[in-house]
């Protein structure tokens, strides 16, 4: 009985972890960029879901609908005024560019923390989900919801896989990934790229955020933790490797469940984390690292 | 800046630091409050940048170093109430240590890794303040039996002149043949092994002296504030903070970054009529600074240019 509740829940969590921190994994694959406002962008995408459905009135599939258009939008906006001027100036040198990129995307993501926390208060918000009910699989209640989060995590796992393997552009951000010089030699344009990459990550950062939020539901001290939780797997599977991160999102949302049930909720996050630093120290490049 | 000698600069901050110190003559006592906070606040920026200005270490986790010294004082008076400069020592110490912990990974791994690790040693510490509630105080905070003083202006002076000592041997250091060697060592480690350089040992100092300054200023922090809490000392918030000053204060000159903490909580007292939207505003500006004058005060100050 608890073996099978572990099982489900920790499936179902470790998903959406899966789904979060693969677009983050992507944009470090392609550009190098790690983009610590990756929770707060979330977060946004909980808040707008939740927002549409609140003040507006809207049905659940319109509020995700509108939440993943929100997520989509801040994703290119971070991309257009943080990530881009960064890029292109002249006034940092090359090799000090990762940290000043590192401290300006977490400056933006906790600026749009304190925004939403001003318009909509620090309260935790939880999205109307789009099914409900209960089903009952091997003898463990089951809330529908859950099963569905899984469902969506990994159709649009499936469809990133397809696109970056199967459509032209995708290819392009592919080759981009293993040899950004190598694609412009071929007349590609890496800008073009880099937009590619931040508008899929938008969609994906938009999708995780308001299946969380219809699942466990967000509140704005989300943020922090939602990106170290990304940026902790992202790591674990290897910097740049998106296979890995896959992997690593289960080992993280199955570790933090067990802990969850056999010991107690306070510790959840803590075995994750000493694993991390112990891959840290045995093996520093991750799972499947390449860098 | 790098035209005036290291003499120089030491002599117009000294000047600056008298004039500083007859400010209890003129301002009230909230004004001293929050300037002792801001020198504290000082001391853990000039820490940080000597990490990573100069050892090019990416540390996220300042608070570690800070809430293990500050904590550790906190929880050996409150437990056996021992002369204060004891639970400062042994602060200071504990800091030590857990710099000395925090620089094995450094010294295997590189750049974000780095990084993430940091952030690691932050969360866990902070796990163990609220899973250890009965030894810490949890959630709720600390409470420390003994205060150094309750006089503001003795509080000020002394967080005036440790401010002034710390940040005059941390600027000397940068300046000196060792700050060179940790500079090499952050720019391209390979390289200054190759030059005959103990990149290890040279990395390892800079981590056991800006563990030993935040520790310090930890532990006084906790007895001027007279508790100890994880909103204070350890969240990541207060990390990003002092990161914050130092950047906007200009990496790689150490003063700065006491300019960048001055200015953090002056303008979130000047914004306070904004309310909730004054952090915001704050971090906008650090925002703009990082985006258009990443040389940050002193660059603007001095006029130089970061070479492209």
């Amino acid at each position: 009985m608890l073996f099978w509740q572990i099982l489900i829940d920790g499936f179902a969590i470790s998903s959406l972890y899966a789904l979060g921190a693969m677009g983050f994994a992507l944009i470090f694959g392609v550009s190098g960029v790690l983009n610590l406002s990756h929770g707060a962008l979330m977060v946004a995408a909980v808040v707008a879901a939740w927002a549409a459905g609140n003040d507006l009135h809207v049905g659940p599939y319109v509020g995700a609908a509108l939440g993943v258009a929100v997520g989509f939008a801040a994703s290119l906006l971070t991309y257009f005024l943080i990530v881009r001027p960064l890029q292109h100036t002249r006034k940092i040198r090359e090799e000090e560019k990762e940290i000043f990129i590192l401290t300006a995307t977490l400056l933006w993501g906790i600026m749009i923390q304190e925004l939403i926390a001003y318009f909509y208060t620090n309260n935790a918000k939880t999205v109307a989900p789009i099914v409900e009910g209960v089903v009952s699989i091997a003898g463990v209640r089951t809330p529908a919801n859950e099963i569905f989060t899984a469902l969506v995590c990994w159709l649009a796992i499936g469809l990133l896989w397809l696109l970056v393997n199967r459509t032209r552009a995708g290819k392009a951000v592919l080759a981009a990934s293993m040899n950004p010089r190598g694609v412009t030699l071929l007349g590609i344009e890496l800008s073009q790229v880099y937009i590619a990459v931040w508008a899929i990550y938008g969609v994906l950062v938009g999708i995780a955020g308001v299946l969380l939020g219809m699942f466990l539901g967000v509140s704005s001290y989300s943020v922090g933790p939602l990106t170290a939780s990304a940026f902790a797997i992202v790591v674990l599977g290897g910097l740049g490797s998106v296979s890995g991160a896959l992997i690593a999102a289960y080992v993280v949302g199955y570790l933090e469940t067990i802990t969850a049930y056999l010991i107690s909720p306070a510790y959840r996050t803590i075995p994750a984390l000493l694993l991390l630093i112990a891959v840290m120290y045995v093996r520093p490049r991750g799972l499947l690292g390449r860098r | 800046m790098r035209s005036l000698s290291t003499a120089r600069v030491l002599l117009i901050a000294l000047g600056v630091i008298v004039v500083a110190s007859f400010l209890p003559l003129w301002v009230t006592g909230y004004i001293l409050g929050l300037l002792t906070i801001a020198y504290y606040f000082g001391v853990f920026a000039m820490a940080w940048d000597l990490l990573f200005g100069f050892a090019g270490e990416v540390n996220f986790g300042p608070t570690f170093l800070i809430g293990t010294g500050g904590y550790t004082a906190g929880i050996l008076d409150s437990l056996y109430q021992p002369p204060i400069w004891i639970c400062l020592v042994a602060g200071a110490l504990a800091a030590v240590t857990g710099g000395v912990v925090l620089a094995l990974p450094a010294l295997r791994v590189r750049g974000p890794y780095f990084g993430l690790t940091t952030l690691v040693a932050v969360l866990i510490l902070q796990n163990f303040v609220v899973v250890a509630a009965g030894l810490t105080g949890g959630e709720i905070g600390l409470t420390v039996p003994d205060v150094i003083s309750i006089s503001d202006t003795t509080n000020y002076e002394i967080a005036l002149w440790f401010m002034a000592v710390s940040g005059a041997i941390l600027f000397s250091l940068s300046r000196s043949p060792v700050g060179l060697i940790l500079q090499a060592s952050g720019q391209d480690a390979v390289q200054a092994g190759a030059l005959g350089f103990n990149v290890t040992k040279h990395k390892l100092a800079a981590f056991i002296i800006s563990a030993f300054f935040s520790g310090l200023a930890g532990a006084l922090l906790v007895f001027y504030l007279s508790t100890a809490s994880v909103g204070t000392l350890v969240d990541i918030t207060v990390g990003v903070q002092i990161i914050i000053a130092a950047v906007l204060g200009g990496r790689r000159t150490i003063l700065g970054g006491v300019l960048g903490a001055i200015f953090l909580i002056a303008m979130s007292e000047v914004l306070r009529p904004l309310g909730d939207l004054s952090n915001f505003v704050v971090f906008a500006m650090a925002l703009i600074v990082v985006l258009l004058f990443p040389g940050g005060f002193f660059g603007l100050l001095t006029g130089t240019k970061e070479s492209g």
